[in-house]
């Protein structure tokens, strides 16, 4: 659909544009053009794709007005400029910056599909960067339970924050920013740090204004050195009623479908689970709905007392979710990885793949990634399927989302 | 294809694949590790900087922004994705598929290309490397950096080429792109152009809006090179030169808007007065230019040249947009026109166009220069100022081609020794002038603020406030 009929359009500003041509040269579907002045984007022709925007050398191209539909300027009008019109009056406000520590966790996040992914087509519009560094918000905590069995290496926890009378909404799979309180070494404030929430729109309990997180204390770095994560272990020791300085919500495309009929293949290992908590849960409260769809679960841990939610989850009937567990550290056991598990499953894995209604989730550690990717390119293969065309199809369509750490 | 970062050398050619090739780079690459520490941005190896660094060569990998700390920063090998069934579109070869590897009869003229080439890229990095020390804000800072690693970068593109295909030869090419030393009396770089000094930030600026927009030129029309791993390389390449670009013309236009602020506020275009407020009068930034746009537009050497007519027949290099232009793609019969000095005037004369191909590509970057020369004129016509920026006749200050031995002044007229030596001063930097820019140069690094003859860009990089800490000094 061309982005004039969305009641957007997508300008150059004149100002800034060095006349380069990458733009032009970027563009697929020949929305850009010039003249001896100006480069200009054809409205009815321009699709959003935005890959003229990484090549922009200048930020020139970034620009998204909202227009009344059907009221788009001309390139005619736009080869006249030497700078951007004013906002028409049907233009949003311009909203705060995302902040910067945010911005690099989101990018880090996503890095292993090439950036964020489009939303499902059917996703609800999340609320963004409500509340900011300069303006955070203030909850309370309304609970701390250990998930983890006592003796487990693992410590994590499920902690819920309440917002009171503020106005927080949140989806399934965006993330909330965390500052922990007083400074580092340096004197500088500690950076914000991001958490995926593991309660569903409505919140850990309908008809209460909060949230739920799932929180690793994290004593050891990702090559098993003693370090003390600032921020896990704040949260991890917060007791009840303890006041937090939250921003966000955070995240605009990590979302689940809502629409009838979809359905969601998950992987997560640790902590990874939260969002997947958070779909299953959704979907879980609209059961009797019976709107279709199924949901199946990857989900890994070293062992059985160190995963999350096992008991919750084991409650769950088969019927309503197909769950597949994988242990690295039992003893006397094999390791198994998620993958293993997909490997397994690949008759399913394939026709999910295949299916256009199966959007696909994977959150954990960056080290999953890779074994992933190659599992799901071997279940191609053995099904005479290419993964590398596959993929980009699937993130084209909003049904592939990454978020590592 | 993305780039594989779990590489040692960051690559999309597949270069696990041919490991006599891979060792070879491997060797290469503390090498360069050395020449960087040693020649690269003095005192940056703190720093975390704000880059935009490849992920792959698509669009929407292709710029992902993170704080790399600069020694860190992975320089790989990227080419643009091969285009199915490419053929070679002029010259003697036209039609025929583009080449995969190095015909034999070309392999001495290709090599001497791409090290010319190559040999600009750290040669600009060794121009730069003491800005960092004067940098006039963060973001300023974060963008001459930018600017070095994909030099960097740049220099890696190169040296693949020499050894993938050029076998010992290339590699010895290689080594010594790492030996010259710009402005080296004993081992200069090739290029006279790459061995001036860029002593402030106001020749970075011109340089990389006029000199590297020569780089652009040059990229182009080996993009268009019947040597397929060459245009691919240099395709990949421009897109990363649009940035050079861009910080030059920006960079400039706000020092033109910060004068043309302070003029009229002051109602003052007195230099002696200006000069007194700490900003850079516009006749001094004329100059600057002059001088800049002669020095560049030798680089694309003699008007009249049989190297460049053989290279384009032979399919090596081609015109800037070779495949977007309408004729038979040979030039056999083709006229293009030049100027030449008869009887001590300048004139205009038919030649073939074969034989005239620098000229042309010279003609091609005047007309861009000077697009990027109005844009910066609409500066003082905001502000009600009648300066205007010109860019001198062609001729001026030459030491290149059919202009070398005479004196032309900027409104083109040939004149005398006399009369040259009387106006230098009008037409080009004095020791007085440098000094007075070089005066200015003070390290301004904290965030959102700027040096008092430069304006605020209009907006930060990747949508990013101005006052964003673009470095992080450790």
């Amino acid at each position: 659909m061309a982005i004039a009929e969305k009641g957007k359009q997508h300008l150059i500003d004149p100002g800034i544009c060095i006349r380069c041509n990458s733009c032009e040269e970027a563009c697929t579907i020949s929305a850009i053009t010039h003249d001896e002045r100006n480069y200009v984007v054809k409205p009815d022709v321009c699709s959003e794709c935005r890959d003229c925007v990484p090549v922009c050398p200048t930020g020139a191209i970034d620009n998204w007005f909202a227009i009344v539909p059907g009221e788009a300027w001309s390139i005619e009008e736009q080869f006249s400029w030497d700078e951007l019109p004013a906002p028409t009056a049907a233009a949003p406000p311009p909203q705060p910056a995302i902040p910067q520590e945010v911005e690099r966790l989101t990018a880090e996040a996503t890095a292993g599909q090439g950036g964020p992914a489009p939303a499902p087509w059917s996703a609800e519009k999340p609320a963004v960067n409500l509340y900011t560094e300069k303006n955070p918000i203030t909850a309370t905590v309304t609970g701390n339970l250990r998930l983890t069995a006592e003796g487990a290496s693992a410590d994590i926890r499920h902690i819920i924050l309440d917002f009171g009378g503020a106005h927080f909404p949140l989806l399934e799979g965006q993330n909330i920013g965390i500052i922990p309180p007083g400074s580092d070494g340096k004197g500088r404030p500690h950076f914000v740090r991001l958490y995926s929430v593991a309660s569903p729109r409505e919140g850990e309990r309908p008809g209460y204004n909060n949230c739920a997180l799932t929180v690793k204390r994290v004593v050891e770095d990702h090559e098993s050195r003693p370090i003390r994560g600032v921020c896990s272990n704040y949260l991890c020791d917060l007791e009840k009623g303890d006041k937090v300085q939250v921003i966000g919500p955070f995240g605009a495309n990590f979302l689940m479908p809502n629409h009838p009929g979809s359905s969601l293949m998950m992987i997560c290992t640790g902590t990874g689970s939260a969002p997947m908590r958070a779909m299953t849960e959704r979907r879980r409260r609209r059961r009797e709905l019976n709107e279709g769809g199924s949901l199946m679960l990857f989900f890994g841990a070293r062992a059985q007392d160190e995963l999350p939610y096992h008991g919750p989850l084991m409650k769950l009937p088969q019927e309503f979710i197909d769950i597949n567990f994988a242990f690295s550290r039992v003893p006397g056991e094999p390791k198994r990885y998620v993958q293993d598990r997909i490997r397994e499953r690949h008759e399913d894995v394939w026709r999910h793949l295949n299916d256009e209604e199966c959007y696909i989730y994977l959150c954990g550690l960056k080290g999953m990634e890779k074994g992933v990717d190659e599992a799901f390119r071997d279940v191609c293969r053995l099904h005479g399927g290419d993964w590398d065309k596959l993929l980009p199809q699937l993130r084209g369509k909003g049904r592939y989302h990454i978020e590592t750490y | 294809m993305s780039i594989d970062y779990s590489q040692k050398i960051p690559n999309n050619v597949n270069l696990a694949s041919n490991k006599t090739l891979q060792r070879a780079l491997e060797h290469w690459q503390p090498a360069f590790l050395d020449w960087w520490g040693e020649m690269g941005p003095d005192k940056s190896t703190t720093a975390d900087v704000y880059l935009r660094t490849a992920v792959s060569a698509e669009p929407q990998g292709w710029a992902h922004f993170d704080y790399v700390r600069m020694p860190d920063y992975r320089w790989g090998i990227f080419l643009a994705p091969a285009e199915e069934g490419r053929k070679i579109n002029f010259g003697e070869h036209m039609g025929q598929p583009a080449w995969q590897e190095v015909p034999g009869e070309y392999r001495s003229t290709l090599r001497r290309i791409i090290v010319t080439q190559g040999d600009t890229e750290p040669a600009s990095v060794e121009q730069q490397r003491h800005l960092g020390l004067t940098a006039p804000s963060m973001y300023d800072l974060r963008n001459l950096f930018q600017v070095n690693v994909e030099e960097g970068r740049h220099l890696w593109a190169m040296v693949y080429l020499l050894h993938a295909h050029f076998g010992r030869d290339g590699r010895e090419e290689g080594e010594a792109l790492l030996e010259r030393r710009s402005g080296d009396a004993d081992n200069p770089r090739i290029l006279t152009a790459f061995n001036e000094k860029t002593p402030d930030w106001l020749s970075f600026f011109m340089f990389t809006f006029i000199t590297d927009r020569d780089g652009k030129y040059q990229l182009a029309a080996l993009a268009e090179s019947g040597f397929d791993p060459l245009s691919r390389t240099c395709r990949f390449m421009l897109t990363e030169e649009a940035h050079h670009l861009f910080v030059g013309e920006q960079g400039v236009a706000r020092i033109i808007q910060r004068t043309c602020e302070v003029m009229a506020n002051e109602k003052t275009d007195d230099p002696v007065r200006l000069r007194a407020l700490g900003v850079i009068d516009l006749p001094t930034l004329q100059k600057y230019l002059n001088f800049h746009y002669s020095v560049t537009s030798d680089l694309y050497g003699a008007e009249v040249s049989s190297n460049a007519a053989s290279y384009y027949t032979n399919g090596l290099k081609g015109r800037f947009n070779e495949a977007k232009l309408e004729d038979d793609h040979r030039l056999d019969s083709e006229n293009y026109s030049i100027l030449d000095v008869v009887d001590g005037k300048i004139v205009e004369r038919q030649v073939s166009a074969l034989t005239v191909l620098n000229e042309r590509l010279r003609d091609d970057w005047v007309k861009d220069v000077q697009a990027g020369v109005s844009r910066w004129n609409k500066v003082p016509e905001k502000y009600g100022i009648p300066f205007r920026f010109t860019l001198p006749h062609k001729g001026f200050n030459r030491k290149i081609g059919i202009f070398a031995d005479l004196h032309v002044s900027p409104d083109g007229r040939v004149i005398s020794e006399a009369e040259w030596q009387a106006r230098v001063a009008d037409w080009m930097p004095t020791a007085e002038d440098r000094a007075f820019v070089q005066s200015l140069m003070g390290r301004v690094i904290e965030p959102g603020k700027f040096a008092n003859w430069i304006a605020p860009p209009s907006r930060g990089i990747n949508n990013q406030p101005v006052d964003f800490e673009y470095v992080r000094f450790n």
